[in-house]
Parts: C-alpha cells; structure tokens; sequence
C-alpha cells in the first residue's frame, strides 16, 4: 500500500510483467489439457439411460476393447512397450510442455538481470485486481517480486525447464502423455503463484493448488489401487498442514488487520516480542509447513507419493513443492525472528525429522524410497537453517538441494527407465524394477549416469568442494553459533533452554549428515557397483537413456558441482581465493536480513577457529560415513529381492519405516472411522435423532391415535348413551351454583 | 292445566329417550326420537299461554322438520335393510374408527 | 444496460413477471398434456420438455436484468410493488429485493434450466405433471426471495412445500412416500410454529383500526415486544429455518429426502430450497428480532449447533457408502458453515455466509446433476458399485473432479472465497468455533476424494463399468455453466460481494446498532 505514492524502480523494467511467469504454464496446461481431452473424448448417446440398457444387453464386446485398454494403460506403469504407438499429439505437447516453462524462465532471468541493475529494497508488487473485497478486508490478487521470489522462481522454471525436457523421454511412449505435461505445467503455474504471492492468501491459493496437482501426479496412473490411495493420502495430510496454515491466517488479520507480506511486515513491530500472539501465529504456519515439507509428524505422504512418475518426483517432490515450507518460514522471517519459540520448535522438528528420516533411509530397498526419505531428512536441515534464524542459509541448502536432488531424481528415473526397458523387451513382468537388490553394477551400461550419480551423492554426503557441502556446512555453523549467542538461546522450550536445544539440533545434525553419507553410499553401491543382479536374457537390454533425458542430468551435475559458489563462506576464501563471497547472503539481505540480525543479535559469527573447526569436522564426517559405508556392505553378497530373507529385529523396524504409518492408522484414522460411523451416523443420527426423534414422535402420535379411535365404536347406542351422559353433566354444571 | 301438560310432557319426552337409548330396532329408536320431538311441541304450546304465540309457531316448524326428517330417516333405513337384511342397531358400524 | 431498462421500467413489472411467468407456464403445461392426453409417453414426454424449458430459459432471460437493475447501495428495496391483497387483515401483495435476494432468485431462474436439461431423459411418466410442480416450485421459491409482507411470505414458504412433496414422492425412488412424508411433516413442524408467530406479529403491530399489519418495513422500523416474546417469536422463526438449512438436529430429514428425490428435486432441494432457511435468518429472523439473536445464550448455542452441524456432517459423510447421501451430509456441514457466517455477526463472515450460500448451490446442483449421469446408465449409486470409470468417460471424471474440488474449497474455486471470508470473519468474534470449523478441510478432502476415488479411479474390474459410455453433449453442455460459475466466483468473486455488501451491512448495523464501516462495534479492531 505504500508502494503506490512512489514508482518502483522495477516498475519499468521487465518486472512489470511478473504475472507472465505464472500465465505461460498456465496456457500451457489449458493447451495440453484440451488436447488430451480432445484425443480421450468421445461423446455418448443422446439418452445415456436408454443405452444403458442397451449395454447390458450386448456388453461383451465393449468390455473387450476396455479390457485391451485397461490392460495397455497397467502396462505403461511398470514397462514401456517396445514399440507402442505414440499418443496422437505427443508431438505439438512435446514442444508446448517444455516450451512454456523455458519461455518463463527465459523472462525469469530477464528480470533478474533487471533486479540487479537496480537499487530496490521494497519489494516490486504487482496488483493484478481486487479479489475479495469485504469490508475492512481488502484483499487483491498481486504478485509480489523480491530477491526471495526471484531466487525461487529461478530455481522453479530453470529446474522445472530441465525436468520437462527430462520427461519428454521418460513418459514417450504413456497413454497420457499430454495430461501428463498438462499436469506438469499446472503445478508450475501453483508453484510460481505460491512464490510470487503478494499476500498469504494468493500463497495459500498456489499452496493448495500444487497439493493439489501432487494429487493428480502421484496417482497419474490411477488404475492401480495404491497409486490413487497414495495421491489421496498426499492431499489430506497436507490438507492438516494447510488447517494450520489457515488458522495462522486469520490470527494474522484478527491481529494486524492484513495479510499482505509488505503491510505485516511494516506494523510486525506492534506484535509483542515472543508473545503469544506471534507465537501462535508462527507455530500454525509451521504446521502448514510440516505437512507441505513433509515433517514429523505429517511426513508420511511422501515416501507414498514415490507412486507417481519419476520426473515428478524429481519436480515436485524433491526440488521445489516439498520446500514450500522453507520457503514460507523465510517469507515470513519477520515474524519467526520475533517468536524465538516457534523458531526454536522448527529447528528442533527439522533436526528430530533429519535423523529420523534418515535412519530409515538405511534401510530401504526400493530405489526412489531411499530418495525419499533422503529428501524429508534434507528438508530437517532446511527447517534447522531457518529455525535457528539463518534464514538464507536455509534457502541456499534449498537450492543446492533441488540441484542435487533433481539430478539424483532423475538419475534414478534414468536406472528405472533402462530396467523397465530390458524387463520390456524380455517380458519380464515379475521382477521390481525400482529395487536396487535387482540392479548392480549398472556403471559399466550406464557409465554417464553413474559418473553424475556420484557428483550428486557427493554433493549431498556433503563432501568439498560439492554444493552440498557449503549448504549443509552453513546450516551446521549457524546452529552451533545460534547456541552460543542469540535470542533464540535466551529462550526456553519444554522446558529446556534454547542454548540446549540448539546444541542439541546441532548435534542431531551432525548424526544425519554421516548417516546421510552411509545410505547415500549405500545407494550407490548396490545400485552401480558389484555384479549385476538382473537375470540373464535382460541384461543384455540394459543402457543409457537417450539423451533428452541425460542432457537434463548433465546440467543438473554441472549445477551440483558448482552450486556451493552461490554463498560461499568467508572464512574459507580467506583462505582459498575461490570467488566472492556471501552472494546470497547479499541478495538476500533486504529480505531477511532485518529478521537474521534480530535473532543472532548483531553476533553473526563465532570465531574464525571455531569455524574452521567445524568445517574440518564436517568434511571429516562426511568422508567417514562414505568410508564406513564403503567397508560395511558388501554388494557383492546382496541376493535379489526374490531370493532375500525377511529382515530381523532392528532393522526390521527401520525397514518397516518405525511403524508409523500403522500407528497414524491405530490411533488417528481408525477411530475417526468407527466414531463417525457407528456413534455419529447409526448411533446419534439414525439411533438418536430418527427413532427417538422423528420416528418416535410419529409413533406417539399413533399411539394418540389408537386411544381415540377406540372411542368409536361406529354404533348409535354408544353415541346415543354419551350424548346424554354429556348433556347430563353439562346440565348440572350450569345448575349447579342453585 | 299447565303443571299437567309440562308433566305429560316430561312423560312423553323421558319415554322417548329410554327408547333411544335402550331399543335395538331402527325403526322403534326413530319413533322414539318423533316422541321426544312432540313432547317437546307439546311443552311449547303449553308455555305459549305464558309467553305468547312465538312458540306456537315454533312448533309449526318443528313439525315440518320433523316431517321431513322422517321422510330421509326412513329412506336410510330402508336403504340399510336392503343392504343389510336388518335393522338392528348393533349391527350397523360402519363409522367404527 | 442500465439506460435499456429503465426505458422499458424494467424495475416496475420484473419480479411481478418473475413470479407469474412459471405458474402461467405451469397453467400451459397442464394444458398441453390435456390435449396429448392420447398421444404416447414418450411423445409427452418429449413435448412437456421442451415446453418447460422455453418457458425456464425466458424466466432466466428476463431475470438477467436484475443484475444491472438494482440499486444495490441504496437501502430502498429495489423492483418495489405493493398492491393490497386482502386489506380487512392487512394482507398486501408486497415485494421487493435487495442484493442479497437479488443474487438468490438469479441463482435460481439460471439453474432452473438446467434441472430440466438434467431430467430430460430421467423423467419418463407424467412428464406434464412433472415440469408443472417445477415451474409452481420456482414461483414459491422466488416468492419467498421477493416477499416483503409477513404473510404473503408465509403463503410463499408454504408454496413450495406441496409441489416438492410430491416431486419426491411421485417420480423417486424406492422408499420415497417414507423420504417425502418425512421432509414434509419436518417443514411443516417448524413453519406452523412460525404461522403462529407471524400472526402475533402481525396483531402486536395492528395499526388503530384493529387491522393487523404484515409489512415487513413496518414491522422492522417499529415493533417492539414486552419481556420473554421477542425470544419466542424468534425461537419460532428458528425453528421454521432451522428445519430448512438445515442445522444439525434437525437435519435427518435431509439424507433420505435427497437418496429419494429425482435429480431434478436433489438439485433444487439442496441448491435453492435449503438457502431459504439461511435466508430467512438473514431476511427475517435477525432484523426482526435483533435483541434475541444477539442474545449471548441464543447466540452462543446457535453457534455451537452450526459448529457441531459443519464437523459432524463432514465425519457422517465419510462414511457413506451411497454418493449421494455422501453429498447429502456434505451439504449439512456447507450450510454450517452459512450459519456460522451468519452469527458471527461480522462482514466478512456475513459476505462469506452469502457467498457460500450460492456456491453450495452451484457445486452441490454440479454434484447431484453429476450423479444423476451416471445413475442414468448404471441405475445405483453405491460408491463400491463403480471404480476406475476415468478410463471409459474421461469428459465425465474431469468435470466430477472440478465440482469435487470446488466442494472441498480448494483455493481457486468458489468454495474457497465463502469458507475462507466466513473462518476469517468469524475468527474474530467466535475464534474457537471457527477453528474447529476449519478443522472442515480435512475432512472434506477426506470424503470427497475418497468417494472421487472409488468413482473415477482405481482399476476398472467390474464388467458393467467398461461399457459405459461418456458424457453426452446435452449433459457436458448443461455442466459447462455450473464450472464457469465455479471459476468465476473463485477467481473474480468481487461482483457479487459489492452487490451485497450494502445489504449485508444493514444486516450487521440492524443487528449490532452501528455504523457501516463494516468493524464490528466493541470487538476486534
């Protein structure tokens, strides 16, 4: 609202059209739409009833032509046909589903070059119009463009631009290949609106609709049960996440009278400091978050979502949907940096949600599980980062990590794809393509993605001078030093003072980092090294994709190898000369820079020993946990999945994932179900309300009834004697006073 | 004079309504409602010594009543014998609820 | 547009028109069955159709005027008519609407059309008998939206009650004299009580003469009632809406009048019928009696019924095993929602409660046209009796999930707009209830995809289902409108909130005595 008296200095550069970011995937998505509606479309018969009829009638051979279809479609999943037709307009989509994301991040860096030719430190926002206007609510559709958007929006179009190519020879030969990209460009769309947001609301529409599109992507192919039930799964338990997400909204406007970012941020300061009003507020919003990014306890749905195609899981579920949560506690870093509370309890969730995850990472055998549950313990030391109130430290981990876990992603797609294809091509329909003990020793027929796997494994074990190793090395030095000195160890939580927890979330981070290098290793190991354990005639079919789908990979290396140099740490090109230094932390400034200085309280760093020292340690953890993995596991000695034995004990539970999606069921899903069905549905409105309620007003009434009819007896005597009686009576009523 | 003609007819009317009450036969109950009709025009012209000649009148026109309604009672009861084959009252319900 | 109408006085004869339109068509109809008395079924059946629809699409034509003819800020009511009707007790044929009646009765003339495009192959006996009850239907419901005379209001309510009954009880399904008994004796328990009470308003407000008086501005601007009365007679008007929302205890009527009714009757029924009750509220219940509703105990316990009706509505319907009693129960837990709009006594949740009133009867007439299709060619409507029909009719699967989502209020959609501006208004006022509310959008996820799920997906095993044939062009053609209307309210919603923001706010200032600045008066900010 203040933006309006004075002209942004963007407001004439290629910012003013920021609403074309999210519109181009838009057009996108109605254009594939159309044509995969239009090609699946056959319009029924005048009177669908008289056909019906009709149908049962002769309805053997229509049910053979669905069955083919049917049969087709369960095909597409888990084996490309050797040489099936392609969809009828595979050709125009392949062109538009791509085309669109490239032609937005082609303008996303338009304006980032813009943003950096000037001074701004008000973000640009763009009202687009008035949305819901009631009363002293105003609420209007505006995009918002700072260096937050900026960086986010790159990674989305310039990663999403990579995955959509990726996918062009990945989903060639599927049945539903322009819904698939149609699919695909609408989630880009809700993702740019999430980021681009001027307000929570128009966040919270883009928050939705990339659940939303999660939703259709992971149960893509819906014909099989378990697809459709882990797309749904997503939906509701993000939908937990968004109740929270929701509540933190309206304390927003019940508090401050706005939900616009630039207006909460302005009159932030009429919050009291670690109240409970800010507290509140942070702690609903981080519940939106643990259901989005996928934190204890709502993490559930993402091992699940694996159920969708791999590129998507690359996209959505690993680079950008997944860290909206981040993204949003960034966003709203002024208010986090008031309530050390809730900060502290984000910190503590991601650390708790690093380890945990991590640790049933070790145990996994399906390829994109292992990716999985890598990804929600990733998401922990973001959730530390911004926690602890290194808020860019956060986002920069969010990068790197949407650039080695997409390369990771679609590496693995990549193995799947080649799997798929030689169980194709020698009818094998037995064997899990997606479980490592059926891989090995992959590096000789897939040398490039082997080469670029380790780029990627490197670079998340966190090993120099890989991306990860900055990101994850930043984090860690923030919450030691955030536990030395800042707002946040003055507080207490549960008990506990903040210096505590934030030791402790260090020291959980730590534990991570080496199992992360062990189960990253361990990935690696069974999966390119050792013998090959795929059967005899398949082998032989075993290659490199093509390279529509390896060219995205070798950006992605590329990326991964070099991310680290988007905010390197000073202490270290003090010593090595590597570039400049705290990029981000500089593009970041205008952003979170008020909000990280509240927290550290000025002391931004501990001592240049002490940093060193934790540097060492961390490249000495990471090499560790490689080594350890290295010595330990023996791909050499790993049967196929066929042919093993049912774990024991441990690391039975560790494989079963610690039971808790058995306990949610227990406990939560259970009996909500008997609650609502035996005492709500029978008990209060069938039992109660009906048969007492309804039903037995109308049997008293009956009952009424019968008495009076028994009075007659249809004879005249009986009237006859009544009459009299009566008018006897009602004589000597009136008589009586004489 | 008067005392016995309001006394014949309390007789009259007391008659009449044990009649109705007691009898079983259509025919006999409505003769005894005709009874209870004349008695009471009986009492009217008696009292019309008293009050004037409005309950002379009065009786003209009860007995016009009283003619018709004999006229349709009888019609009914003929028409419940045909159908019935009696006329006994303990026979007819056709209105029990 | 607006210069059009005046020249031809549009404000003049509108809602006279609107409301003579359908019982002329009705007058027609039963006309031309007469002289097809011998002509086949299906000839009938065919000719009443169309006829209906003719006469449908003109009252939805001329209404289409109202939304530039009315003085939407003005506090006048606009199209104002009032002809003495039987004057010894002040009975006055007395109409006139606002924004908020404005937005209702152009919801109901726009979707008329399309129950009968939704019937048009559904109703095959005494097709004549059945379009004539629609169209007398429609002249009730709009009644009520126009009525501005207690009685004539009351004549108005009652109306649509007789031709409803016998839609549900004539052309339904199996245990429909059960369903419409039942929905019959429920309304008619609570409009009675409310007849009683009309009527001592009417005699309080009798004017010198001994006349009584029915005029609802009259009876606003000037009644006042001594001690406990005004909380009866409010007790009285609750109980006569209640029924209709209908708000949790008395909803049970609703699941079996809904599995029950033709699609036709489940769309009316559940798009415009049960927007009376909340319309009452708004219209006659709170202005009338605005020390009773705003009476802490009264208040408080409505609220806490609309609460328990939003969460317990959305736990039943996850269990249903038939879709549309499913969407039945779903549409207790929307009218919750209305209802907690409405007493919370802010704009935002009013405005809200408004909005969800039209939305629940786009999305739920979309869900009900929806399973109708395919009740047309499957003849069940058991959630286990389908799955994995996305493959067979892609067309059907695309629109189901559109409404399906509009239902939840995923953002973006209609549902979002009316959910979101009542949680946020009611926040401030009832912040614990409209948490508990918001628990709703898990729920609601959880029943509708579930039942989306059981449709749409999963793998196509069951024979019957693999030669279903798609969507045709009538049925995707009458869908078409119901998801611009979904997109539209949810993206550009702002039309319909300035049209009766006026109206809306005398509502609040009636209610809470203050001014229109739209902030609630000694809470919040």
């Amino acid at each position: 609202m203040l933006l309006q008296e004075t002209v942004h200095p963007l407001a004439e550069t290629a910012a003013r059209f920021v609403w074309w970011l999210p519109t181009l995937p838009l057009i996108g998505f109605v254009i594939n739409g159309l044509l995969s509606l239009q090609a699946a479309t056959k319009l029924g018969p005048a009177d669908p009833s008289a056909d019906a009829d009709h149908a049962h009638a002769g309805h053997g051979a229509h049910a053979h032509d669905a069955h083919d279809a049917h049969a087709h479609d369960a095909h597409a999943h888990d084996a490309h046909d050797a040489h099936p037709p392609r969809h009828r307009y595979a050709a125009i989509t392949s062109i538009i589903g791509p085309g669109v994301l490239i032609a937005s991040f082609v303008l996303a860096l338009a304006m980032f070059f813009a943003m950096r030719g000037v001074e701004a430190d008000a973000p640009f926002v763009s009202r687009l119009f008035s949305w819901m206007p009631v009363g002293d609510f105003k609420l209007d559709a505006a995009l918002q463009l700072d260096a937050l958007s900026m960086v986010m929006v790159l990674v989305i179009t310039g990663i999403g631009s990579l995955i959509h190519v990726f996918s062009v020879g990945y989903m060639q030969d599927d049945p539903g290949y322009p819904r698939y990209f149609a699919y695909l460009n609408l989630f880009v769309f809700f993702m740019l609106l999430l980021v681009l947001g001027a307000n929570y609301v128009v966040t919270f529409v883009g928050w939705e609709g990339v659940g939303l599109c999660s939703y259709l992507l992971i149960g893509f192919w819906f014909s099989e049960q378990a697809n459709a039930d882990a797309g749904k799964k997503a939906f509701v338990v993000n939908r937990i996440g968004d109740f929270g997400f929701m509540v933190a909204m309206f304390l927003l406007f019940a508090h401050l009278g706005t939900l616009d970012y630039t207006a909460i941020a302005a009159n932030a300061g009429t919050l009291e400091p670690g109240g409970a009003v800010v507290t509140a507020i942070c702690l609903f919003l981080f519940i939106g978050c643990t259901g989005k990014s996928a934190q204890i306890p709502l993490f559930t749905w993402l091992p699940d979502a694996m159920a969708g195609p791999t590129p998507v899981s690359a996209l959505i579920h690993a680079a950008t949907m997944v860290t909206a949560g981040v993204f949003l506690i960034a966003r709203s870093s002024v208010l986090f940096s008031l309530a050390p509370v809730a900060s502290l309890t984000v910190a503590l969730v991601g650390g708790l949600t690093a380890i945990f995850a991590a640790s049933i990472g070790l145990k996994q055998w399906d390829i994109k599980k292992v990716l999985a549950y890598s990804t929600v313990s990733q998401l922990g030391y973001m959730f530390i980062g911004v926690g602890v109130g290194a808020y860019t430290a956060g986002v920069f981990h969010l990068v790197t990590h949407a650039f080695f876990k997409a390369l990771l992603f679609l590496g693995s797609g990549s193995v799947i794809f080649a799997m798929h294809r030689a169980y194709h091509a020698t009818h094998n329909h037995g064997d899990d393509a997606q479980d490592m003990r059926n891989m090995g020793g992959l590096k000789a027929m897939m040398p490039v993605t082997w080469t670029l796997l380790w780029i990627a494994t490197l670079a998340i074990a966190g090993v120099p001078p890989f991306s990860g190793f900055f990101s994850k090395d930043e984090i860690l030095s923030a919450a030691y030093s955030r536990a030395h000195e800042s707002t946040l160890a003055d507080a207490s939580l549960l008990g506990m003072s903040g210096s505590t927890v934030l030791y402790l979330v260090w020291i959980l981070g730590l534990a991570s980092a080496l199992i992360t290098a062990i189960y990253m290793t361990r990935m690696m190991l069974y999966t390119f090294h050792g013998p090959n354990r795929t059967d005899e005639k398949s082998r032989p079919h075993l290659a490199e994709a093509p390279w529509v789908m390896t060219g995205p990979l070798v950006v992605l290396g590329v990326l991964s190898l070099f991310g680290g140099w988007l905010n390197l740490p000073e202490v270290i090109t003090h010593m090595v000369p590597l570039g400049p230094a705290e990029t981000l932390e500089h593009w970041l400034e205008p952003v979170v820079g008020e909000a990280t200085a509240r927290v550290s309280g000025g002391a931004a760093h501990v001592a240049v020993s002490t940093e060193q020292m934790l540097i060492a340690g961390a490249i000495v953890i990471a090499i560790a946990g490689i080594a350890i993995a290295k010595a330990r596991l023996k791909p050499e000695a790993l049967l196929t999945k066929d042919a093993s034995e049912p774990s024991r004990g441990f690391e039975r539970i560790l494989e079963r994932k610690w039971y808790v999606d058995e306990i949610y069921d227990a406990l939560v899903v259970r009996p909500i179900h008997a609650l609502s069905r035996s005492v709500l549905w029978k008990g209060v409105d069938v039992g109660l309300i009906d048969t007492l309620g309804a039903n037995g007003s109308a049997a008293v009434t009956r009952f009424a009834g019968w008495i009076g009819s028994q009075l007659q007896t249809g004879r005249v005597g009986t009237y006859a004697w009544l009459l009299v009686i009566g008018a006897v009576v009602v004589l000597r009523a009136f008589t009586a006073g004489n | 004079m008067l005392v016995e003609s309001l006394t014949l007819s309390a007789a009259l009317f007391t008659i009449g309504v044990i009649g109705v009450l007691t009898r079983r036969n259509a025919i006999i109950v409505f003769m005894c409602v005709e009874l209870m009709l004349n008695a009471v025009n009986l009492s009217f012209v008696a009292l019309s010594k008293l009050y004037g000649a409005t309950g002379q009148v009065f009786v003209i026109f009860v007995m016009t009543v009283a003619a018709a309604e004999a006229a349709v009672g009888l019609a009914i009861i003929i028409a419940i014998f045909r159908h019935k084959k009696s006329v006994n009252l303990q026979d007819i319900n056709l209105l029990r609820g | 547009m607006h210069g059009l109408l005046a020249s031809i006085s549009y404000n003049n004869w509108i809602l006279t028109v609107l409301l003579a339109l359908p019982v002329l068509g009705a007058l027609a109809l039963w006309a031309q069955g007469a002289a097809m008395r011998h002509a086949d079924e299906t000839a009938r059946t065919s000719a009443a159709r169309k006829l209906a629809l003719v006469v449908f699409t003109a009252e939805a034509v001329v209404s289409l005027g109202l939304w530039w003819s009315v003085d939407y800020s003005s506090p006048l009511w606009s199209g104002y008519v009032a002809v003495p009707w039987i004057p010894a007790w002040g009975i006055f044929y007395r109409v006139g609407v606002d924004g908020i009646a404005t937005m209702l009765i152009l919801l109901t003339t726009l979707l008329m059309p399309l129950t009968v495009l939704g019937s048009w192959t559904s109703i095959r006996e005494r097709a004549h008998l059945f379009y004539a009850m629609l169209l007398v239907l429609t002249t009730g419901m709009l009644g009520v939206f126009m009525a501005l005379d207690l009685a004539l209001f009351y004549v108005f309510w009652e109306l649509m009650l007789v031709p409803m009954y016998l839609i549900i009880g004539m052309w339904g399904g199996q245990r429909r004299l059960y369903a419409s008994l039942k929905f019959f004796l429920f309304t008619m328990l609570g409009s009675l009580v409310m007849l009683v009470a009309i009527l001592y308003i009417g005699l309080t407000a009798a004017d010198p003469l001994g006349r009584p008086v029915f005029a609802y501005d009259v009876i606003v601007s000037g009644a006042t009632y001594p001690g406990m009365a005004s909380l009866w007679l409010f007790g009285a008007f609750f109980l006569a809406f209640a029924v209709k929302v209908p708000m949790w205890p008395f909803h049970t009527w609703l699941p079996d009048a809904h599995v029950e009714a033709p699609t036709a009757g489940s769309v009316v029924l559940a798009s415009i019928m049960l927007k009376m009750g909340t319309f009452g509220f708004v219209r006659f219940a709170l202005p009338l009696f605005p020390d009773a509703a705003t009476n802490p105990a009264v208040r408080s316990a409505i609220v806490i019924l609309a609460v328990v009706g939003i969460v317990y509505g959305a736990l039943v319907s996850m269990v249903q095993p038939d879709f549309k009693k499913l969407v039945a129960y779903s549409s207790v837990s929307h009218l919750g929602f209305v209802m907690l709009g409405i007493f919370a006594f802010t704009t935002q949740s009013l405005q809200g409660a408004l909005m969800v009133n039209i939305n629940h009867g786009i999305s739920t007439g979309a869900l009900f046209l929806l399973i109708g299709m395919i009740y047309e060619r499957r003849h069940t409507r058991q959630l286990a009796d389908f799955g994995g029909i996305a493959k067979v009719m892609p067309l059907f699967a695309v629109m189901l999930t559109i409404v399906a989502l509009s239902s939840i209020g995923v953002p973006g959609t209609n549902g979002f707009v009316g959910e979101f501006l009542v949680l946020v208004g009611a926040f401030r006022t009832e912040p614990i209830a409209s948490v508990i509310a918001a628990t709703v959008v898990i729920f609601a996820a959880v029943y509708l995809l579930w039942a989306l799920q059981r449709i749409i997906y999963n793998p196509l095993s069951k024979p019957e289902n693999q030669a279903l044939k798609d969507l045709n062009a009538r049925e995707l053609g009458l869908l078409v409108p119901f998801i611009a209307g979904i997109l539209w309210l949810g993206l550009y919603p702002k039309p319909v909130l300035e049209r009766t923001q006026a109206a809306a706010n005398r509502v609040i200032e009636r209610v809470h005595g203050m001014g229109a600045d739209g902030s609630v008066a000694g809470q919040g900010r």
